[in-house]
């Protein structure tokens, strides 16, 4: 037998406490893993490296809409190979159904987009027809839509010339996505936008994001400040940003990210606190006379308070690395599950942080009964006092 | 069994409990001979357990002077003292304290953690300190799974491992039967007859002390007098 061995000796004298705490400490590590790489993606600063596409909107909110005057513009800008823009239609299918419905110029769309796949007549009759729709081949899977049918859609926002907000439209193509992540991402509907400025209520030749599609070997960062530039100090202030950064700022919507984590990982690790810490009061309080009979044999104070700080480590080491390498593979699941576009990377840095966390929860936790077992007088403690 | 394993002059022992302070041990003195079994007996709070305790260098005393086996134990440091405990003396109690979660082997083994012994020569000292207390077969059995008498015989292996010259010994018998009781005691005897261990026991029990060479009377804190066995 070794210290070590004794250590495990003592950790296992309750095996279910032991395990549920292990798995508290898991769970909390696991959370910490996930939460943080989550935080590193929204706290993260602008990465141009590697971007094809550019989403300008307005500096305002994306909820203001910019005018369609700008697409020359745009497209006078070096390094933009082409200009596709789309407007947020607010539709719903049948009662309550949100549907993610846009109306778009469909060629400028599908030159700025070819991962989106769909025969070439299909394109075109989408483009040809006025009250033409296209829907992803998920959404038309799950309402069972043919090509060829009559959709009807609500707007909860936009209202026809008419007062009406029903709307009707013709499904010419359903497209599919090039790879399994587009494929993923096929539920949403896209509308002619010729139409739908034709026909709303409120107001013309506006919309509210532009996509930029950057030729080969294009500078993004070059093009994100000439376009923002372009019309700094006029009606329409533009903010452009990468896709993965825009696609972020929905989220962001939702309030501070970073924020929401730090109080969530406040609250798992405070009530970690309580759990692993009296799991490792209770343990001392049990075998105050053993401690004492260590302690006659001839170990110091500071071996049994060792010893009992090296039980707090052991249980949160084994449960924080188990629990970091969960979301470690977790995150990389996630990860290719959504085709690298939600990168939940539970990297070096969230390791590092992680077992600097793991050391001084084991201190924090073992702490005050190692020192009660380092206090103890033998004589009191033999005698039950 | 003229040169002293114990020498104890003018000790006192006080206890503060709560505002109160209480002396337990009246400026005692004793010696006890290299080779002795010394049986200490007295009724409940006579100072018996204080004094044994002193003598293990588990509590210090108040004032006075105690020699162990030529060392002023009393001047002992905590660290120090806990050092001298590993290396001297050994103890065995009346519910036995053994860890519940180790072996009898690894009970046996815990205090040769404390010395410098390769895990070859700890095992070799542990079988010899088992077979010993004749428990060799019960090695790999925790404490729940031996009888009282066993587990005793695992704690006097304890005690005797790291060879201390000195046994203090808090009531070995009172938790066992008549048989039992006997066996240990015939145990303890054979230790200090046969490997000169010195013995110092406490026990209320009159037919345990006469297994001792003499027994000592103590009442309010005193030493009454001495009976030969």
């Amino acid at each position: 037998m070794t210290k070590t061995g004794f250590v495990v000796a003592n950790l296992f004298r309750k095996k279910t406490r032991t395990i549920l705490t292990v798995l508290s400490v898991i769970m909390a590590f696991l959370l910490f893993g996930l939460l943080q790489s989550l935080n590193s993606i929204f706290s993260s600063g602008a990465d141009f490296i590697g971007a094809t596409r550019l989403v300008t909107q307005a500096r305002v909110s994306f909820t203001t809409a910019l005018p369609l005057s700008m697409v020359p513009k745009l497209e006078g800008v070096p390094g933009v190979a082409r200009v596709a823009y789309s407007q947020w239609f607010g539709g719903v299918w049948q009662e309550n159904t949100q549907l993610f419905t846009f109306a778009v110029d469909p060629q400028r769309y599908h030159d700025a987009y070819p991962e989106w796949v769909m025969p070439e007549e299909q394109w075109k009759e989408f483009a040809n027809t006025r009250t033409a729709m296209i829907a992803g081949k998920n959404l038309a899977d799950k309402y069972g839509w043919k090509v060829g049918q009559k959709i009807p859609i609500s707007s909860n926002i936009y209202p026809q010339k008419n007062g009406s907000k029903s709307w009707a439209f013709d499904l010419v193509g359903i497209f599919d996505g090039k790879d399994e992540s587009w494929r993923k991402q096929t539920n949403q509907v896209f509308i002619n936008h010729d139409y739908f400025d034709e026909a709303n209520q409120f107001g013309k030749g506006r919309t509210n994001f532009y996509f930029l599609k950057l030729a080969p070997g294009a500078d993004a960062a070059a093009v994100t400040k000439t376009v923002d530039g372009m019309f700094e100090n006029s009606p329409d202030e533009t903010k452009t940003q990468t896709e993965k950064d825009f696609n972020l700022s929905f989220v962001k919507q939702i309030g501070d990210i970073g924020l929401i984590v730090r109080w969530i990982l406040f609250a798992v690790f405070f009530t970690l606190l309580l759990v692993v810490g009296n799991t490792m009061a209770q343990s001392v309080r049990e075998r105050v006379p053993e401690l004492a009979v260590l302690k006659t044999l001839g170990f110091t104070d500071g071996s049994v308070l060792g010893f009992v700080l090296a039980e707090a480590v052991a249980l949160c080491l084994v449960g924080g690395v188990i629990g970091l390498a969960l979301a470690t593979l977790l995150g990389a699941m996630v990860e290719k599950g959504t085709g690298g576009q939600f990168q939940l990377n539970v990297n070096g840095l969230i390791w590092v942080i992680g077992i600097a966390t793991i050391v001084l929860m084991s201190m924090a936790v073992g702490l005050l009964p190692a020192l009660r077992a380092r206090r103890l007088k033998i004589v009191d403690a033999l005698a039950g006092r | 069994m003229s040169e002293s394993m114990v020498q104890i002059r003018s000790v006192t022992k006080s206890y503060e409990r709560g505002k109160q302070k209480v002396e337990v041990l009246h400026g005692l003195s004793l010696e006890i001979p290299k080779g002795d079994f010394v049986a200490l007996m007295g009724p409940s709070g006579s100072g018996k357990t204080t004094l044994l305790n002193l003598i293990g260098g588990l509590d210090q005393p108040t004032s006075g002077e105690i020699s162990v086996g030529g060392s002023r134990i009393d001047q002992l440091s905590s660290g120090q003292l806990a050092n001298w405990r590993a290396h001297h003396v050994g103890f065995v109690f009346q519910f036995y304290n053994l860890m519940p979660v180790l072996t009898a082997e690894a009970n046996v083994e815990l205090p040769l953690l404390l010395t410098r012994l390769s895990a070859a020569q700890r095992k070799k000292n542990v079988a010899v300190a088992l077979q010993v207390v004749g428990l060799s077969d019960r090695a790999r059995h925790k404490p729940r799974e031996l009888s009282g008498g066993q587990e005793q015989r695992v704690a006097i292996a304890r005690a005797l491992v790291s060879d201390p010259q000195l046994l203090v010994c808090d009531e070995p018998t009172g938790d066992l039967d008549r048989k039992t009781a006997d066996e240990i005691l015939g145990l303890l005897q054979v230790l200090n007859r046969e490997h000169g261990k010195t013995i110092v026991m406490v026990t209320h029990d009159p037919k345990a002390a006469e297994f001792a060479r003499r027994t000592l009377h103590l009442e309010k804190g005193q030493l009454l007098e001495q009976v030969a066995a």
